[in-house]
C-alpha cells in the first residue's frame, strides 16, 4: 500500500489539529513549493531526508524500442534525489531484516 | 533552498497557521515519507514523483586501507522517480 497525499493530510489533521481543508492545502503547497524551487533552477536540501538536485543532460542517441528506428534524445534538465545519511540508515536497518 | 527556508516560505504563504505549526507540519510530512520507506512501502505523490526502495545485493568489497576482502551485506536504498509534471516543469525552465 502506497503512501499518498491523502494520508499525509490525514496525519496533519490527526496529529497537528489542522482542519481537513487546511491539511490538504498544506500538503499540496509543500510539494508545490519544492517543485517551484527546482523549476527556478535551485536545488532543495532537506537535512535528515535528502537533497533534490538538478542535472543537465546533453543530447544523446536513442532508439525507438518498438521500431528500432534511431532518434536523438534531446538535451534536458532532470531532477535527481540523493537520500541523506539519516534516511539511508533508517531504510537499511528496517528493511534488510 | 534548505528545510528552514522551506518552512519560512510556507509560513509566508499560509499566514493563518502559527509558525510553529508550519515547522511541525514540514517535519511530520518528511517523517511520514521516511517511515513509509522504512516499512518498504512506496510513496506516490501525483505530479511530483514517487519514492521506492531499490535492492542492492550483497557484494564483496575491499577495505581500501588494508586490501582485505569484506562482505558488504545486501541493503535497500531509497530511490526517487520524478513525476510527469515535475519532469516537464523542470525541463521547460531549462530551455527558457
Amino acid at each position: 500500500m502506497a503512501l499518498t497525499k491523502a494520508e499525509l493530510a490525514e496525519a496533519l489533521f490527526d496529529e497537528l489539529g489542522l482542519n481537513k481543508r487546511e491539511a490538504k492545502e498544506f500538503v499540496d503547497l509543500f510539494f508545490e513549493e519544492i517543485r517551484e524551487r527546482l523549476q527556478s533552477g535551485k536545488e532543495v536540501k532537506l537535512s535528515g531526508f535528502g537533497n533534490f538536485e538538478l542535472r543537465n543532460k546533453n543530447q544523446r542517441p536513442g532508439r525507438n524500442p518498438k521500431t528500432g528506428e534511431e532518434i536523438p534524445i534531446s538535451a534536458r534538465r532532470v531532477v535527481t534525489f540523493r537520500p541523506g545519511q539519516k534516511l539511508r540508515l533508517r531504510v537499511e536497518l528496517d528493511a534488510t531484516g | 533552498m534548505t528545510k528552514s527556508e522551506l518552512i519560512e516560505r510556507l509560513a509566508a504563504r499560509q499566514t493563518h497557521l502559527m509558525h510553529k505549526d508550519v515547522e511541525l507540519a514540514v517535519k511530520l510530512i518528511l517523517d511520514r515519507v521516511s517511515m513509509a520507506l522504512a516499512k518498504q512501502d512506496r510513496v506516490e505523490i501525483r505530479g511530483f514523483g514517487s519514492f521506492a526502495l531499490h535492492h542492492r545485493p550483497s557484494r564483496i568489497g575491499r577495505n581500501p586501507k588494508t586490501g582485505e576482502a569484506v562482505t558488504i551485506p545486501a541493503k535497500h536504498v531509497p530511490h526517487f522517480k520524478p513525476g510527469k509534471e515535475m519532469r516537464e516543469r523542470v525541463n521547460d525552465s531549462a530551455s527558457d
